[in-house]
């Protein structure tokens, strides 16, 4: 069965797509709205901005790459649809975080796990940053439409073996688990969606949005990076771009002026505060860049008595919130489980040691279920996260220490993982940890897990989800955004990405970016347009 | 390197305490051979009673190691005007490929293939694996790596720094593997970051090559029929 590539239909069909790095000279581009990223939040704008009736360029520094690319293999994948081929930092290296840099950003290699934003993360957003118009009854008819155009629904085939380990130590040990929703169409239950989705099933930017803002005139441009805004009297009056080489890593040698009413930056909370600070875009109070989180992640592997083959199937159904919803939310840091995918590079990567300790791990691949705890950070005055910081060529990077506060939690974390892995009949539990040689019981893994050094790389912490740095507040001493995402000290620059939230969400961020965004989007297309903005698709 | 070290000194822990005593590296390098293996950071992996100095002179150290190596590597540089030149091929260079040529059987020790062709065509297909995973990374991360292997292909901090005796070509996999586990355990954040990432070069190089999907069970993606 030939899968259909609308993609590549359309663009033969007369979509305006731009690949940056074929230009032969500089080049300048006019438009209504200048968007800079095509993941989530960009995606989003593009479309409603684009059917307002709004001239659209969507700049994307990552390459096109549809589903006749998509060939399942990791190889391929991590260096062409990932930040930093999949191996981006923070700045002493003790987090590795999972980032899309494709058209489509991150939701085209994203796991499709969709959660609403958790009302006490908007409760708290209200008391500690007055964000009083973001409740869940005012973000709910946007999350409905979001549902309704990404077909975000809950999964009811059987999850496969790795979260059916999950759904089992929850059962053993009484704690609750509950099943995703997910925004796919058709969905073949292949499991590869973190390499980009063969069959177009997930409901993603690069399949939705941005297609249906292409097909309503929209220009997309790809392989080009937003270097700077140009500022002037608290407006800026164009981005001034760099095409890149085709592999995407260094500048090729052509510029793009991009001039614009309007400018949406959706770059992710790395990209759009980046492009911020190379701009010097005014920041009175130093909160640019601030406050950006990560949902550190701690994984335990465990090896099981019977096949797992994780690698197949829905790679995220099944979930826990019982260390979110039984503690304070400002109080020692909570944690959401969920599972990973099981595919050879990201397993073999993330697994501690190397030699034959290594090799025999791998071995079990196929019995080898994993669970990740993603950690709830920005709550607490202990967990500030971290600030975004340009390096000397001008790309950001995100300085993140991991404080006590958050070391407690991902010990916590681990001994939790533990013992679900044992009740779901975990024979041997290894922590991702440079010493810890596996635990045959819980007895063991507690002794074990009290002597694991709480240091950088000893204790592998990884993320997925990047938020913040350019946190929303009622008030400018607080958040350089208003919870319409504009900017501040500048008149037109609309920030449209998860670094918009001034915490960490505490659950997969992809739909609350969605929510947020079409609503923000909807009033700027009201703004520019004088105009009810269009509901999206 | 320097840029390497001082952002590897940011919020830091421990070290202080670990570092004392003032031999810097440059005087090691007048006496290479009186130091005990393991000494800085060693293959021991003991890593709690090592001498040394502190965090300030480390750093101190850091900037008169670099500028002591452009020298050793100036004077190395003419003998390398008769060598071979290296096959041109993605990330690698003169000074990563036999460095790198000797830590993919260490971290793949029991993984490939025991002896015979079989084996040297697995490194080298890993080496090469290694090569266009290093030229897909950022160009910060493609600097910092090549002033990591610029560093280790020069004899002294082979030595001291990653307590290697013999050139690259003809350490054992047994010296390379305890220098691995040295840098491993280090209580240097410096040095077991830069484990970690050979570690992820040189187990995604290996582990994204479908020749070695079979000895762990994974059958591949599937069909797209």
């Amino acid at each position: 069965m030939t899968i259909r590539d609308r993609f590549l239909e359309g663009i033969n069909g007369g979509w305006q797509v731009i690949d940056a790095a074929k230009l032969v000279a500089d080049r300048a581009l006019e438009a209504d709205v200048a968007i800079v990223g095509s993941g989530a939040g960009g995606g989003i704008a593009a479309e409603i901005l684009s059917r307002a009736g709004l001239k659209v360029v969507l700049i994307e520094e990552g390459p096109l790459k549809t589903s006749s690319d998509f060939k399942m293999l990791e190889a391929d994948a991590y260096p062409q649809l990932y930040q930093e081929s999949a191996a981006r930092k923070t700045k002493d290296k003790a987090i590795n975080i999972l980032q899309g840099r494709t058209v489509g950003g991150s939701t085209t290699v994203n796991w499709t796990s969709c959660f609403r934003t958790p009302t006490t993360t908007l409760a708290h957003w209200q008391r500690e940053f007055g964000l009083k118009d973001l409740t869940a009854e005012n973000l709910s008819p946007w999350f409905d439409a979001v549902d309704r155009r990404l077909n975000i629904r809950y999964w009811d085939l059987s999850p496969n073996a790795n979260n059916d380990a999950l759904r089992q130590a929850g059962r053993a040990l009484g704690i609750p688990v509950a099943s995703m929703r997910r925004n796919v169409k058709d969905c073949w239950n292949l499991g590869y969606c973190g390499v980009g989705c063969p069959t177009n099933a997930k409901q993603s930017m690069l399949v939705t949005t941005i297609p249906a803002a292409l097909a309503a005139g929209a220009i997309l441009v790809y392989h080009l990076r937003a270097e700077r805004l140009v500022l002037a009297n608290g407006r800026a009056e164009a981005l001034d771009c760099t095409a890149m080489t085709p592999a995407g890593i260094h500048p090729a040698a052509y510029r793009v002026k991009v001039r614009a009413k309007h400018f949406v930056l959706a770059g992710g909370a790395i990209g759009t505060p980046g492009l911020l600070l190379r701009s010097d875009a005014p920041d009175p109070h130093k909160l640019l860049g601030k406050r950006t989180f990560l949902h550190p992640t701690t994984v335990a592997a465990a090896l099981m008595p019977h096949a797992i083959n994780g690698y197949a199937g829905a790679p995220q159904t099944i979930y826990s919130d019982q260390f979110l919803d039984n503690v304070p939310v400002s109080g020692p840091i909570g944690f959401k489980l969920e599972v990973p995918p099981m595919h050879p590079v990201l397993f073999g990567t993330t697994l501690q040691g190397f030699g034959e300790v290594h090799k025999n791990l791998m071995s079990e691949f196929a019995n080898t279920h994993a669970l990740l705890a993603l950690l709830r950070d920005g709550f607490h005055p202990d967990s500030p996260g971290g600030s975004v910081q340009l390096r000397d060529d001008g790309t950001p990077v995100l300085d993140y220490p991991i404080t006590d506060f958050v070391w407690q939690g991902v010990k916590r974390s681990w001994l939790v993982m533990a013992e679900m892995q044992f009740a779901a009949g975990a024979k041997r539990v290894y922590i991702v940890h440079e010493q810890c040689n596996g635990y045959a019981t819980m007895d063991e893994a507690r002794a074990g897990i009290e002597t694991l050094p709480l240091k950088n790389q000893l204790a592998r912490v990884v993320s997925a989800h990047v938020m913040g740095g350019c946190g929303m507040a009622a008030d400018e001493k607080r958040g350089v955004t208003d919870t319409w995402g504009r900017y501040r000290q500048l008149d037109n620059v609309t920030v449209c990405d998860g670094s918009l939230f001034p915490t960490s969400i505490g659950a997969n961020p992809q739909q609350s970016i969605y929510g947020l965004a079409a609503r923000n989007a909807s009033r700027l297309a009201e703004e520019l347009t004088r105009q009810p903005a269009p509901a999206l698709a | 390197m320097r840029e390497l070290l001082d952002s590897r000194f940011r919020g830091n822990d421990g070290l202080d305490s670990r570092f004392r005593g003032n031999d810097g590296l440059d005087s090691r390098f007048r006496t290479p051979g009186v130091l005990p293996q393991g000494s800085f950071a060693g293959p021991s992996g003991r890593g709690n009673d090592e001498p040394m100095i502190t965090r300030r002179q480390f750093i101190k150290t850091g900037l008169i190691g670099g500028a002591a190596l452009t020298a050793v590597g100036l004077f190395y540089s003419r003998g390398l005007k008769e060598a071979p030149v290296a096959a041109v091929s993605p990330g690698l260079t003169l000074e990563n490929r036999p460095i790198i040529a000797a830590i993919v059987p260490a971290i793949l020790a029991g993984a490939l293939p025991e002896s015979g062709e079989a084996r040297s065509k697995a490194i080298a297909q890993t080496v090469d694996g290694v090569g266009i995973a290093i030229a897909g990374l950022s160009a910060a991360s493609q600097k910092e790596l090549a002033e990591l292997f610029t560093l280790l292909s020069v004899a002294p901090a082979r030595m001291l720094l990653a307590g290697v005796w013999p050139r690259w070509e003809e350490a054992t996999p047994a010296e390379v593997a305890a220098f691995l586990q040295g840098w491993r355990m280090s209580r240097l954040e410096l040095l077991r970051s830069a484990y970690a990432a050979l570690h992820d070069l040189v187990l995604g190089a290996w582990y994204g090559n479908p020749d070695t999907w079979d000895a762990i069970g994974y059958p591949g993606p599937p069909e797209m029929l």
